[in-house]
């Protein structure tokens, strides 16, 4: 029967689906349904993730480059400062002083003029407090009537007739600007273009290159204990692994401030192992090792802190190594050097990498550790991003040093997919 | 059974929605300061008015929280407890409400109007002081030998006083006193520190000592030091060495001199809702009245903020002794001191720390 309906089928053109519409838009509506409600059932966790994760992270780095309020403060002001040209070196005419009482008449009612101040202020030493005292003279002024205005602004503050304070507003008047990425890479905008900081202001790529040394001495430190650590977990009977991995993974449930304090205990000049070198007559009294507030003290508590993201991966990996292929290779006539580096570690190779990324990724962006045991020279670059969001309210530059380190980060990881291959990882 | 039940839950329902608005948040520093804030003003408000109170110890980051809450549109704090500096900026930023002192604080039990008690200490619009706080050093009185720190470039002074010191890890402060031990009169100072020339000056006297320097960024951190016998000498609050002092009884002596006076109050952020701005009004006048104030004395070594409660300053409420001389505002105490200058540090604070960042990783 079927035999003799299928030519018919073909003759009479495409194939219909039980309720005549033809198979292929059929089939294409209900994988569309299909994918609706795939859809629908992610839906609340991408909204989520948008909602809570890339819409903010996104207009953090926008502040990056955003200055929109010197426009917004200073609307006509803006206007009349394109017209002047700054390289004369002659100060601006009446219009602008004019416009700029009638622009700060109301920004101060709206008390926006000291927030101008403060961002100024990044720029130029003294703008802060030269906003916040002229504030309180010229909300007395009425800028309909009281013109001109040039010489009592320079009466009010001799600063509003220096050349620099209007050269400063008009290089970083522009809505997006460059100048908190140039401030990032210890470099500043000016009139004739990016130049760099002075030499004793220049600290944030010294930071970037030692946040970058240091979490790589941090992973590599890392791979050399969590190797025999992971190989042990991985080759001992079953009973006897899962308390050493309790032992793992105690640490890493504990509280990070703890583990970083109890590290302060342990390295400090009168901590423990200073005392118990002291007390086997290892060092003299006078001479106590520096462990601690240097990049040692970092290096050493990062280390602990982050070993466990090292090992868990690494044991998933070793624990799937066949122990037959090391008794082949051996009874191949290999070494046992021969057998391990030939044969084992080649194939624990994804678990290291796994490793690897995690540590380093993780250290590069720490913040509370460096900052506790690190003094001067083991703080990272994420130290300084912390003190200009809740020191300084400098939020560009932080975004601006945000986004350079989400950059590296990204870059590294492009390198490590070009030269490892990013297949080659495992978590287990 | 089941009515009972019933209107339990009906009664609860009820009550609720006004029992929310009986609430406020305080944001101040935590620790001993926010527990003696809790017994002179939150318990005796509580009693007084049955609004609850919600302790929030987020005051270090109180600033930038504020800016945070205020471009979100949901500011939910109701008072905050800020150092000067950070009122000063708070209002700048135009997060933070004025204050008419005369008109919203309580007048001093005189009658002396609110403005006149607090004096020169309402250095902003926005800010109400509470209490006035020193940095100063304390020593370990059994690692400084026969002769005890009586100055303050004892802490240059590496030869008479070896061993480290700690400092906190920014300009403030540190490039005063270093200064001053390089021979810069005091009146003087602040002239020096706003040419790149004296910030060099200071930064090469401080390069005499980096290598025994211990940087600490918690309030905490000097205590411990000092406990630990970390460090000889180290500058931190007044009110952290007095509980080394007399509460954990360490060998620790206080060494006053050019001590940094600092102010810590409330603010009320900016674009509350009618009914919470009440709300925390009625607590500000409440909280900061001259008997109030006298009051967190008994609890914490640091002065109160109005003149008119000097004299009802009395022993601590625990431990029976006489504040007084605890006090940093003490004459005796009070020989050589600094006023933290605000102004100036609103104008140089992000150059000046540009280049003791440099200094320091160098």
């Amino acid at each position: 029967m079927s035999d003799a309906t299928q030519p018919d089928t073909a003759k009479a053109g495409p194939v219909l689906a039980a309720d005549g519409t033809p198979l292929k838009r059929s089939l294409a509506r209900s994988l569309r349904v299909q994918k609706m409600r795939a859809m629908a059932l992610i839906a609340p966790l991408l909204i989520f993730v948008l909602v809570s994760f890339i819409i903010p992270i996104g207009s953090m780095l926008f502040r990056s480059v955003e200055n929109g309020m010197v426009e917004q403060t200073l609307p006509l002001t803006v206007v009349e400062l394109q017209a002047w040209d700054a390289s004369t070196g002659e100060l601006p005419d009446e219009p602008l002083y004019a416009a700029f009482v009638a622009d700060m008449v109301i920004a101060i009612d709206a008390k926006r003029h000291t927030r101008l101040g403060t961002r100024m202020n990044y720029e130029k030493t003294g703008m802060s407090s030269l906003f916040r005292k002229s504030g309180r003279q010229i909300k007395k002024l009425d800028p309909a009537t009281d013109g001109p205005f040039k010489d009592q602004l320079i009466e009010i503050d001799k600063k509003w007739g220096e050349h620099e304070t209007w050269s400063v507003i008009k290089t970083h008047s522009v809505a997006i600007t460059n100048g908190y990425f140039l401030n990032a890479i210890d470099m500043q905008r000016t009139p004739d273009g990016a130049q760099a900081q002075p030499e004793d202001k220049r600290i944030l790529i010294t930071l970037f290159k030692r946040t970058l040394i240091m979490s790589m001495i941090i992973t590599c430190s890392c791979i050399a204990l969590a190797y025999p650590a992971a190989w042990l977990l991985a080759n001992l009977p079953a009973r006897s692994a899962n308390m050493l991995m309790i032992l793992v993974l105690l640490p890493f449930w504990t509280s990070l401030l703890v583990r970083t304090s109890a590290w302060k205990v342990m390295l400090q000049q009168q901590g423990v192992i200073n005392d118990v070198l002291v007390w086997l007559g290892m060092v003299s009294d006078a001479s106590r090792l520096v462990l601690i507030n240097n990049q040692t003290g970092t290096i050493i508590a990062m280390t602990h802190i982050l070993l466990p993201f090292m090992i868990l991966p690494m044991y998933s990996v070793m624990r799937t190594i066949q122990p037959t292929y090391l008794r082949a290779a051996k009874s191949m006539g290999a070494t046992n050097w021969t057998a391990f580096w030939r044969v084992y570690f080649p194939l624990s190779v994804p678990g290291i990498g796994a490793g690897s990324i995690l540590v380093f990724i993780l250290s590069i962006g720490y913040y509370i550790t460096p900052e506790i045991v690190g003094g001067t020279k083991g703080v990272f670059i994420s130290n300084r991003i912390a003190y200009h969001i809740s020191s300084s309210l400098n939020w560009g530059l932080a975004a601006a040093l945000g986004t350079i380190l989400l950059a590296v980060v990204l870059i590294l990881y492009w390198a490590y997919d070009k030269i490892v291959g990013i297949d080659n990882v495992k978590l287990g | 059974m089941k009515t009972k039940l019933t209107a339990l839950v009906v009664t609860t329902a009820l009550v609720a929605p006004a029992a929310m608005a009986q609430e406020m948040t305080i944001v101040s520093w935590g620790g001993a300061y926010s527990k003696s804030q809790l017994r002179a003003y939150h318990e005796p408000y509580t009693a007084k008015t049955g609004v609850s109170i919600i302790n929030d110890d987020s005051s270090a980051e109180a600033v930038a929280k504020l800016r945070a809450m205020d471009e979100a549109g949901n500011v939910t704090w109701d008072v905050v407890d800020v150092v000067a500096a950070d009122a000063i900026r708070l209002c700048d930023e135009g997060l933070a409400m004025e204050i008419d002192a005369d008109t919203m604080l309580a007048a001093a039990p005189d009658g002396t109007p609110a403005s006149e008690d607090f004096g020169d200490l309402l250095v902003s619009d926005c800010f109400i002081p509470q209490i006035v706080y020193s940095t100063a050093f304390g020593y370990r009185t059994d690692l400084v030998g026969d002769t005890a720190p009586t100055e303050i470039c004892a802490v240059f002074d590496t030869d008479a006083y070896p061993g480290k010191r700690s400092l906190e890890k920014r300009p403030i402060n540190n490039m005063e006193w270093a200064l001053l031990c390089d021979g810069v009169a005091k009146s003087d100072v602040y002239d020096v520190l706003a040419t790149p020339e004296g910030q060099d000056k200071a930064l090469a006297k401080l390069d005499t000592i980096k290598d025994d320097v211990i940087w600490w960024s918690a309030g905490a951190d000097t205590p411990q030091l000092l406990a630990d016998g970390e460090v000889v000498m180290g500058s931190t609050y007044n009110g952290r060495l007095f509980s080394v002092i007399e509460e954990q009884k360490q060998p620790v002596a206080m060494l006053w001199d050019a001590q940094v006076f600092d102010l810590d109050g409330w603010i009320i952020p900016a674009g509350l809702s009618d009914e919470r701005k009440a709300q925390a009004l009625d607590y500000i006048m409440f909280a900061t009245d001259t008997q109030r104030l006298a009051d967190q004395a008994k609890y914490i070594s640091y002065g109160p903020a109005r003149k008119s409660s000097a004299p009802l300053v009395g022993k601590h409420a625990d431990m029976g002794i006489e504040m007084a001389p605890h006090m940093p505002t003490d004459p005796e105490n009070a020989k050589n001191t600094f006023l933290y200058n605000y102004e100036f540090w609103a104008d140089y604070r992000d150059d000046i720390d540009a280049k003791f960042q440099a200094w320091l990783a160098k």
